[in-house]
């Protein structure tokens, strides 16, 4: 799928970029910062999901963000997405103040992501549900569409070829005329990343991808995470528990607890932070 | 090996993506055109056309139309009534107008008017879901079909209140009003019919078909995906109210000759419900199905014991009907919510692998 998923990398043309990266020890390329949110607070009335946390995503990084149930990880997710506004607090995205935003004007910028409660599209197959991802690229107006015709028969062809690549990357050729409802567990989630892949988002937001899988199914997911970020340079925000997944895969990582943040750093670094011991063996506050 | 798929390979996308992957479905489907277009119109009465087939066509349209809305985009609507009339008084209104006219064009263009009433009452949609929508929509229905009444512009302010369908011509023939011969009519029909539908399957085939989908499965995830639900519903309720419009107009201009107001009450909008839930929500040919269930049941029931030598009333026909139909409706909604085009469906998943199971 290499020709079409390569183009995120011209962001780095662009400019946005505010400083500038490094080589990892497995020899990938960070960029500068591509998002940073800075003294981010949630409130939903009384309650405090989320308490005056900044932390920056850089450009092509795998940035984990962990913390006990109900710690505001998922919140944190729908603020980038714009699902939630933050009552306090800014978000920057490129070099530039983003403005409030409606969720599906976030996707289009090239955010994509997947849900901690699987949310495929259950009434369509697999193959449909992967085009979904594509609708942001497909511009066809109604006449066209209506007569299978010109923009719209070429648009289908186009990005049916896009969505074949992610398909096949993803190993899932043999379901893709199954319909969703009649998957496992495991499977459904990789339809859920292979749908937000099709986007060929600059960045993606996985929320516990691998919650529910068992040993094998995880390690897979671990590999897709993997290849995707190594070889499309897609920045990935992952929520994930299972701290095994996470000192394998992130480079950096932000521990939150009770809607703050109590720890950010690569990963031995926070493994080795006091207060973070503590949030997981539930010291009290 | 009437279904047998075997050998029958996709070398491309394209050819994956064509309208009939399986030979046989292509075959099936020539099939029932050769008929509808030879073969029916040869053999059929004033009867049958005028009680089967002028009915079941625009009927279909009608609940294609409406199964757009609520089978493919999720959104409920109790008025497909008013929307069918809201098409009919606009094509009377410009065939009155514009006398010069071409019939066909009043008719196709007549489904605007409706798109754009269908938009304006589709606006609730973006606030509210569901039995709340459905209650919206039926306050469209009863101010839709107070206005037919009330504003005497739109019937011409005819003493009956009703409007007359005039008699119209196309090419020299008749094909609208009391003139008119109702083969001519049908075809008339089944043309508009058979245009509407390749649109209303190219439309779900596609972006739109899945962003609707999107929108009707899960609109959070929808949304979050990139799609602007507000667009999404809107586009839903235009082009659903489109087709119904078109249908509306061609009940009236094509079939009934004539309309009062209360022709576009609730019993149609529910009948049209009934047909779109018993062929299948989220089909195209399973109204086609539904609409043959509902419309030629009770001309069944009226003729075939009659012809057995069985002695039944007119109003034993009509509770008999009645009674069929909602155990259908029940047994649709409860067994198997995809109705009848499901059922056609696993026959044929079964016939194509027939007759070798495994
Ligand atoms: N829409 C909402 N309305 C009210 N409270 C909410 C809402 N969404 C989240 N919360 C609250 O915010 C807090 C953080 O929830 P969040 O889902 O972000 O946690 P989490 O870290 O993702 O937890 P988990 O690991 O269980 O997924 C919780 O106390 C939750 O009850
Ligand atoms: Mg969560």
């Amino acid at each position: 799928m290499d020709g079409a998923m390569r183009t995120y990398r011209n962001d780095e043309k662009e400019g946005a970029v505010s400083d500038t990266g490094y080589i990892t020890a497995d020899g990938r390329q960070i960029g500068g910062t591509l998002m940073e949110l800075r003294n981010i607070t949630l409130k939903f009335g009384g309650v405090v999901a989320i308490k005056d946390i900044s932390f920056d995503i850089r450009e092509g990084e795998i940035r984990a963000i962990i913390g006990p149930n109900g710690a505001g990880k998922s919140s944190m997710l729908n603020i980038i997405s714009g699902f939630y506004t933050p009552s306090e607090g800014e978000l920057w995205y490129k070099g530039a103040k983003r403005p409030p935003m409606k969720p599906y004007e976030v996707a289009r910028m090239g955010i994509a992501r997947t849900f901690q409660n699987i949310a495929l599209f259950e009434g369509m197959s697999v193959l449909d549900n992967v085009m979904t991802g594509r609708l942001t690229h497909m511009k066809a107006g109604i006449a066209s569409q209506a007569l299978w015709w010109g923009r719209a028969r070429d648009e289908e062809i186009a990005n049916r070829a896009v969505v074949e690549k992610v398909i096949d990357f993803l190993e899932i050729q043999a379901i893709r005329k199954t319909p969703v409802g009649r998957l496992p567990y495991g499977l459904k989630k990789r339809v859920e990343l292979a749908r937000a892949l099709a986007a060929e988002p600059s960045m993606l937001l996985l929320d516990e991808p691998m919650a529910g899988m068992n040993v094998e199914e995880k390690e897979d997911m671990s590999r897709f995470i993997l290849d995707v970020n190594d070889e499309f340079g897609t920045t990935i925000v992952l929520i994930e528990h299972d701290m095994g997944v996470v000192m394998d895969l992130s480079d950096r990582v932000v521990v939150m607890d009770y809607g703050k943040k109590i720890g950010d750093g690569p990963p031995d670094e926070v493994r080795n932070n006091q207060d973070v011991i503590d949030a997981y063996l539930g010291v009290a506050h | 090996m009437l279904y047998r798929t075997a050998g029958q390979f996709k070398t491309s996308y394209q050819a994956d993506q064509a309208l009939f992957p399986v030979r046989q479905d292509a075959v099936l489907l020539a099939i029932i055109l050769a008929f509808a277009w030879g073969g029916l119109p040869l053999l059929a009465s004033e009867f049958a056309f005028q009680t089967l087939l002028i009915p079941i066509l625009i009927y279909s349209l009608a609940a294609l139309g409406l199964n757009l809305l609520t089978g493919f985009a999720g959104q409920l609507s109790l008025g497909t009534a008013a929307f069918m009339g809201v098409g009919a008084y606009a094509c009377y209104k410009m065939v009155t107008l514009m006398p010069w006219m071409n019939p066909v064009v009043a008719i196709l263009l007549s489904g605007g008017f409706s798109a754009g009433v269908g938009v304006a009452f589709g606006i609730p949609s973006l606030r509210i879901k569901g039995f709340y929508l459905a209650i919206a929509t039926l306050a469209a229905q009863f101010f839709l079909v107070w206005l037919f009444e009330k504003w005497g512009w739109l019937y011409n302010y005819n003493a009956s209140g009703a409007i007359q369908v005039p008699n119209l011509t196309m090419f020299g023939i008749y094909v609208s009003g009391p003139q008119a011969d109702s083969r001519v009519q049908y075809y008339v029909v089944l043309a508009v019919v058979m245009l509407m539908t390749w649109m209303c399957i190219n439309l779900t085939r596609g972006t739109l078909g899945r962003t609707w989908k999107a929108t009707r499965d899960m609109d959070i995830a929808a949304e979050l995906i990139g799609i602007n639900l507000m667009r999404s519903k809107l586009t839903a309720f235009a082009v659903s109210s489109y087709v119904v419009g078109v249908a509306g107009a061609l009940f009236v201009f094509m079939w009934r000759g004539a309309a009062e107001p209360n022709l576009f009450d609730i019993p149609l909008s529910f009948r049209i419900l009934f047909i779109a839930i018993i062929g299948g929500l989220g089909s195209v040919m399973g109204n086609y199905l539904g609409a043959i269930l509902i419309v030629g049941l009770p001309v069944v029931l009226g003729t075939v014991p009659e012809a057995l030598g069985i002695p039944i009333s007119s109003a034993t026909v009509e509770h008999l009907n009645v009674m069929i139909v909602g155990a259908l409706i029940v047994f649709f909604l409860i067994i198997e919510p995809h109705g009848l085009a499901r059922l056609w469906a696993l026959i044929r998943e079964k016939l194509i692998i027939w007759p070798f199971p495994h």
